[in-house]
């Protein structure tokens, strides 16, 4: 077959391409500056980390002699007495004393009170002496922690992220029991989004269709009904959830009205994991929704009719004729529900309780409360990574190219 | 069955109304022949889909019945009444190849995979398209994607055929070529087709009969030699090929012939609608029954006219001119005159025999088909 003329014209007249290509410019410059250099930033961090490299060069260098056994030469106590010190003059101490007490906790304390107490020691020999102001610093374990903590790249992060961490001969193994929360997090947050993308897939299909099929004027009022809560503040939709699901709400009343359930056996809908399911699942359902509607309505009605017309049932009809025409937007709606729950926050930390928090709950919490930013950047790393492992998949599945977003 | 007499599909009074007040099919009594391949035509609102898809099942009946093979099928979902249909865009579906479209009808009536691949083979060869089974119809041509469309009516051997103006998304030229290739299809395997069509001269091709409906009633049913030479009424004349009306008023009426006043003229004509003296009337002449006339007293009917128009077209002349006070009447004679024997402004003698000119029932003026 020949080309179509549109695609003549494209080819023929580079100009006015060019010149709508500048129209993009502005958006492109913007996603450049707000997205995706804070998204470079955010994965650089997770696995470079100057300050203690900065702050401690020497003691790091005399370190790097040292074989980890037993104690490093009185030169290191020496070089670290000093840069103590000065960490502590320059006010660096503080972010030091942190990042060694994320490798070995504890050490937070170690560091400041050493570098209190070294203000009043003048001369050598400087590990005796700083072993006297905290026995710490007579076991290898510190010392160890101290040059894991210099390395400027790590991996340590990552490792973090995945519950793993190094033991003293440098290979990895799995965290102790007690400490393993992020793997436990990352499948609940894999499970939780694949759930929520098969309820909306459940609850959306017969949704779309039957605004598709709907005469005009009744599709239009449908859609608005589609879109309304779609339009109404995301904060505004969970509370509601809050007021209809709670333990004194209105459904757990009425219940209790119409005599199914006990006042004392009120059943607790939200701050767990069910309330993460339902709010969730509302709040996504327009992105399932509007791909599957474009695709629906893009189906001629007189294909149902053709497959009955051949002596197909209706069941046939919709599996054999009808669902194999609306993969492209079930991918499409699922790829976008999926994507957008696996990353979901705002709701899990409203109504989701203890149980029902999820990997990005993790991630504020490092961000905001315990700012280890690197940690934060390295989950969020996982996160990206199965988001885009994901993309590949659809892409290998269905295609890219027939994804119709609506 | 009980005796060939019998029609193989029965309209009896069929009506159908969507909001109770305005009926889009109104009274329809026909039958179909078995093997027979009829044509319901008419402009568009006439009715003739609404016909054909209560036939297919997916439009039911106000009032009224449709019998097949002498059972009534108003209860019958479409996927039972096993009738084969060809929808105006193909509605081939867009996600299988072509054999797999094809064995589609075969598969959900449980044919095993070989049968279903030989009978899908023998169908592609009946609209020519051997070895196309595992192209998808987005890769096809329009025309190609209608046979493969035909073909897949035709696959499960159903022994009628409904197609609702298959040829309508066709150019001229492919249209023309398919409406033989129909035709052909139809006469190898002797199945009955109900075909719906807006176009008289895809009808005139291809049908053994032609309904012709207006408003949802059929104006009359007939084989298409027939419709065009014996028109029962004005609507057909005017709508099966070219005619020319005069609308007069019965002067008297002596058996067969009638004399009619025509704008002061006094024509003879033959008699179709039932009239009396005194009626309005309109008659209707085909142009290529209108002759010039070399000298007078060879016609019954003879009148003055005016050459307003001549336009040559080769084998024949078109010749438009007034007579009788209009303007709009046409002739067309072979081109045995030879090129500036006739031009526009000549006064000529026409005339015409009684027979060719009928009186049918008086036609609503301004009307457009």
């Amino acid at each position: 077959m020949s080309e179509n003329p549109e695609q003549q014209i494209g080819r023929l007249k580079p100009g006015p391409r060019l010149r709508a290509a500048l129209l993009v410019l502005p958006l492109m410059a913007f996603i450049g500056v707000t997205f995706l250099a804070p998204l470079a930033n955010m994965l650089v961090r997770s696995v470079y980390d100057p300050v203690v490299a900065d702050a401690l060069p020497e003691t790091l260098e005399r370190l790097r002699a040292w074989d980890g056994q037993g104690l490093p030469g009185e030169a290191a106590y020496e070089a670290l007495a000093g840069e103590l010190l000065k960490a502590r003059e320059d006010r660096k101490l503080g972010q030091v004393a942190t990042r060694l007490n994320r490798v070995q906790s504890g050490l937070r304390s170690v560091l400041t009170r050493s570098a209190r107490r070294l203000r009043n020691v003048d001369e050598g020999p400087w590990s005796g002496a700083m072993m006297n102001i905290h026995a710490a610093w007579g076991e290898t374990g510190t010392w160890r922690a101290l040059r894991e903590a210099g390395e400027r790249y790590t991996s340590r992060h990552y490792l973090n992220a995945l519950d793993l961490q190094r033991d003293s001969g440098g290979s990895i193994v799995p965290q102790p029991e007690d400490r393993r929360i992020y793997l436990t997090l990352f499948w609940r947050t894999l499970l939780v989004s694949l759930g929520v993308t098969a309820l909306c897939l459940l609850i959306g299909y017969p949704v779309a269709r039957l605004i598709a099929h709907a005469p005009p004027k009744r599709a239009y009022l449908l859609l608005i009904l589609v879109l309304v809560p779609f339009w109404t503040s995301l904060l505004v939709r969970t509370t509601s959830w809050i007021v209809l699901l709670q333990n004194q709400g209105v459904l757990n009343d009425m219940l209790v009205f119409l005599g199914i359930i006990g006042d004392d056996g009120r059943i607790a809908m939200i701050y767990n994991m069910t309330g993460t399911f339902v709010a969730m699942t509302h709040v996504l359902l327009p992105f399932m929704v509007l791909p599957l509607y474009s695709v629906m309505s893009a189906i001629p009605r007189v294909q149902t009719s053709a497959a009955e017309s051949l002596g197909a049932t209706p069941w046939q009809s919709f599996w054999r004729v009808y669902w194999p025409q609306t993969l492209p937007g079930v991918g499409a709606g699922s790829l976008l529900v999926f994507i957008l729950a696996i990353g979901y926050y705002i709701t899990p930390a409203l109504v989701g309780g203890s149980t029902g928090q999820l990997i990005s709950n993790m991630i504020a919490f490092h961000m905001q409360s315990s700012l280890n930013w690197s940690l934060a950047a390295a989950l969020g790393g996982i996160l990206l990574v199965c988001v885009a492992g994901l993309y590949v998949l659809y892409d290998r599945l269905v295609g890219i190219e027939r994804m119709r977003l609506g | 069955m009980d005796g060939s007499d019998r029609p193989y599909v029965e309209y009896r009074k069929v009506s159908k109304s969507y909001d109770g007040k305005s009926t889009v099919v109104d009274g329809v009594d026909l039958d179909i022949r078995k093997g027979e391949f009829l044509t319901l035509l008419g402009p568009s609102g006439s009715g003739k889909t609404t016909c054909l898809m209560m036939l297919a099942g997916f439009e039911s009946l106000t009032s009224g019945e449709i019998r097949v093979n002498g059972r009534s099928i108003q209860n019958l979902p479409p996927r039972k009444r096993g009738i084969g249909m060809v929808f105006q865009n193909y509605a081939l579906f867009p996600h299988m190849t072509v054999g797999d479209n094809l064995a589609f009808p075969l598969e959900v009536r449980g044919v095993d995979r070989k049968a279903c691949r030989d009978r899908v083979e023998r169908a592609l060869q009946l609209v020519r398209l051997e070895g196309y089974e595992d192209r998808r119809p987005s890769q096809l041509s329009g025309g190609q994607q209608q046979r493969v469309a035909i073909a897949r009516a035709l696959v499960f051997d159903p022994e009628l055929v409904l197609m609702d103006e298959p040829l309508g998304a066709l150019d001229r030229r492919l249209r023309e070529e398919m409406q033989y290739e129909i035709r052909r299809i139809h006469k190898t395997l002797g199945v009955t087709v109900v075909y719906v069509t807006h176009d008289q001269q895809e009808a005139m091709v291809m049908s053994d009969r032609i309904a012709v409906l207006r408003d949802g009633r059929i104006e009359q049913v007939a084989d298409p030699e027939t419709l065009y030479e014996e028109p029962q009424r004005s609507f057909v004349a005017r709508f099966i090929g070219e005619n020319n009306r005069l609308h007069g008023k019965v002067l008297n009426v002596d058996g067969e012939i009638c004399e009619v006043d025509v704008d002061g003229e006094v024509v003879r004509a033959i008699r179709i609608a039932p009239c009396q003296a005194g009626d309005p009337t309109t008659l209707s002449i085909r142009p290529e029954r209108v002759a010039v006339t070399p000298e007078p007293g060879l016609y019954t009917n003879e009148l003055d006219a005016l050459i307003e128009d001549i336009t040559f077209l080769g084998d024949y002349l078109r010749i438009h001119v007034s007579v009788c006070g209009t303007s709009d009447f046409v002739i067309k004679i072979p081109n045995i005159v030879g090129h500036g024997a006739l031009l526009a402004g000549d006064r000529i003698r026409i005339g015409w025999t009684p027979t060719d000119c009928r009186v049918l029932d008086p036609e609503t003026e301004g009307e457009v088909v």
